[in-house]
């Protein structure tokens, strides 16, 4: 990831200055660079790195009865590989992440392309529409999708009992995984279509327009033209999609309310953490766990990358 | 993998505020008649999908208009025997002595203060990426990069326990300055600023005499401007609607964001109890929440759609 973004630089002073002035000119503009860049960077390191490190420190403690907080090495992390809590949670990120994931971001796909295909009628406001959950805060969306699916005033329930029949329990122990996924669906559709709509509308038009003169079907522009121009757009969702998925967190804590036989302390791994950390007060685990979570994360993204980058070189 | 993903999330982020206005231009030269091309099969099907983005939030709408005993004993899609959105509205206002104005003001203080404050850093940050070839920049960039992937939970706990170790937290500060860091800002207005900026226009500053600092403030913030507001947007949804941070941050309720407040007052609500906020609460609670940021989202919109019109950005 790290390498895969970095774009080369693109300013090269062209001074033909002598060459005394030219390094002083340099050494000025360095230290201006300095400076640009040095409250980020202070916020970056006091905020960032240093909880990084210090989050990777305490996982190597653990706290005992007696002697207190001691050096226990690995023993943090072997513990998490053998957790049933933490890798059935793992495990439910997995299913979420092959299941969900591809779903939204298919969908954000064939919106975005049918956007800016002009053929609809009211385009603008269709986006606008599909993009407005986005502004609906996670804890909001969790919160009124929990009415909706729910038995008492739930109109998805409501619909069933008018019509005889017995309403589904949308939050039981088989069904709960589904409703999470349409929820976080519904808020994400719309951010990851903007992305790839910004990218569809930088294609040069020429590119495609003679294709059409051609007689290139709509479906076969899409395919063989357009979704080739985003791939790098779509990769982009697809990575933060990854990230997103494995640091679940407010969902399951605010469904937890409603269905708290089914979601249990354990159910995401993020949820894990926190409940580690603030309930059981087993801080060492919990930065050990935190820290599993992202190396599992930047696996995941990279293997993703990897293997798209293969097809890519194969098809070509 | 450099040719790969170099330049192109570039596009995204910079050009969502670049599609408006000078883009429809160029398309309408086309030699088609664009209602010609129109697909009514397509249009229809489109139209039925937003469905699915806009019922939930017309059931919130609805929903804000009942009392507690219409919730239950009317359908979810029509209104109740009564209209009770102006007492429900009251009730949000005054349950716990008007506790929830105080979670809007903190919501909008943290938001706009993080946002501010992390686009600004950004900006800067961004714009020597982009302009200023110095030792140990690359490096930097690459950590910045990196650091995109971290999952915000590994850092949070850290994070609470250095500020508890130096008593700051349950203030606003703990909320308001690990929200300042923006590693994606930094990467989308380095890709912004690489192109918004030419090289050709600092060089004439330069000549002119003109010193960094000034370049920057005169010719690179003007020039800047829609990339910013993107960050900006970027910033202030993820800050208003951050429930993780300000969950373990944060324990008096009257410093409380609203995120943080309704989920709170909702499982109160959902768990019974004496002195409980009512469903109709919570409900018009969450309603009134999102009002703003909606609105935000279609006036920033407009804003970007001028910032581009006027053409300044791409050359």
């Amino acid at each position: 990831m790290t390498q895969s973004v970095v774009a080369p630089a693109r300013v090269r002073p062209t001074s033909v200055k002598p060459p005394k002035k030219r390094n002083a000119n340099q050494r000025r503009q360095n230290r201006a660079a300095y400076i640009f860049v040095a409250p980020f960077l202070l916020v970056f390191v006091l905020m960032l790195l240093v909880p990084l490190f210090y989050s990777g420190y305490l996982s190597l403690f653990a706290t005992r009865l007696v002697g207190g907080s001691q050096f226990a090495g690995l023993t943090n992390y072997i513990r998490a590989f053998t957790d049933p809590a933490f890798l059935s949670g793992v495990g439910r990120m997995g299913l979420f992440l092959i299941i969900q994931v591809p779903i939204m971001l298919a969908l954000a796909l064939f919106f975005a392309l049918a956007i800016d295909s002009g053929r609809v009628k009211g385009a603008g406001a269709i986006r606008l529409l599909i993009f407005i959950p986005y502004a609906v805060p996670g804890v909001v969306a969790t919160l009124m999708w929990g009415y909706i699916y729910g038995n008492d005033f739930g109109p998805i329930s409501q619909v069933f009992r008018a019509i005889g029949f017995a309403p589904p329990d949308l939050l039981s122990a088989g069904t709960i995984l589904g409703s999470i996924m349409n929820i976080v669906t519904w808020e994400f559709i719309g951010y990851n279509m903007i992305i790839m709509y910004a990218a569809l509308r930088s294609i040069p038009t020429e590119l495609y327009e003679a294709a059409e003169i051609d007689g290139a079907g709509q479906f076969r522009i899409a395919w063989s033209i357009k979704i080739p121009a985003i791939r790098p757009a779509i990769m982009l969702t697809v990575i933060f999609s990854i990230i997103g998925t494995f640091q679940t967190f407010n969902e399951p804590s605010l469904l937890h309310g409603l269905a708290p036989n089914v979601i249990d302390n354990a159910y995401t791994p993020n949820y894990y953490a926190y409940n580690l950390a603030f309930t059981n007060q087993d801080v060492n685990y919990a930065a050990a766990i935190a820290f599993l979570l992202g190396i599992v994360i930047a696996v995941v993204s990279y293997v993703v990358q990897l293997s798209t980058q293969r097809r890519e070189t194969k098809n070509s | 993998m450099t040719t790969t993903t170099s330049g192109a999330p570039v596009a995204p982020a910079s050009q969502v505020s670049l599609d408006a206005k000078g883009l429809a231009k160029v398309r309408k030269v086309k030699p088609y008649n664009p209602e010609k091309r129109r697909s009514k099969l397509l249009t229809a099907l489109l139209w039925l999908c937003g469905l699915y983005f806009v019922l939930p939030i017309l059931w919130l709408v609805i929903a804000s208009t009942k009392d507690n005993a219409d919730l239950f004993s009317t359908f979810g899609y029509w209104f109740g025997a009564k209209f009770s959105l102006w007492e429900n509205l009251k009730d949000v206002f005054t349950t716990g002595n008007g506790i929830y104005l105080h979670w809007a003001l903190n919501t909008v203080v943290y938001a706009l203060v993080s946002a501010v404050g992390a686009s600004f850093l950004a900006t800067m940050a961004g714009y020597a990426f982009a302009k200023y070839r110095f030792p140990g920049a690359k490096i930097m960039f690459s950590v910045v990069l990196g650091a995109i992937m971290i999952p915000l939970t590994a850092l949070a706990l850290p994070t609470y326990l250095i500020f508890s170790h130096f008593g700051i937290t349950n203030t606003p500060i703990a909320v308001i300055v690990p929200s300042l860091v923006s590693p994606f800002g930094v990467f989308l207005m380095r890709v912004y600023a690489a192109d918004a900026i030419p090289d050709s226009m600092i060089e004439a500053a330069r000549v002119d005499g003109a010193s960094e600092g000034r370049i920057f403030f005169q010719v690179g913030l003007r020039l800047l401007g829609p990339g910013i507001v993107t960050v900006f947007l970027f910033a202030l949804v993820a800050t208003w609607n951050n429930y993780f941070l300000p969950l373990i941050m944060l324990n008096s309720s009257n410093l409380y964001p609203l995120t943080v407040g309704l989920a709170q007052q909702q499982a109160t609500s959902a768990g019974g109890g004496g002195s409980q906020a009512l469903f109709s609460t919570v409900i018009t609670g969450s309603l009134v929440s999102i009002v703003p940021l909606i609105v935000a989202f279609l006036f920033l919109q407009r804003y970007w759609q001028t910032g581009l019109a006027s053409g300044s950005v791409k050359e």
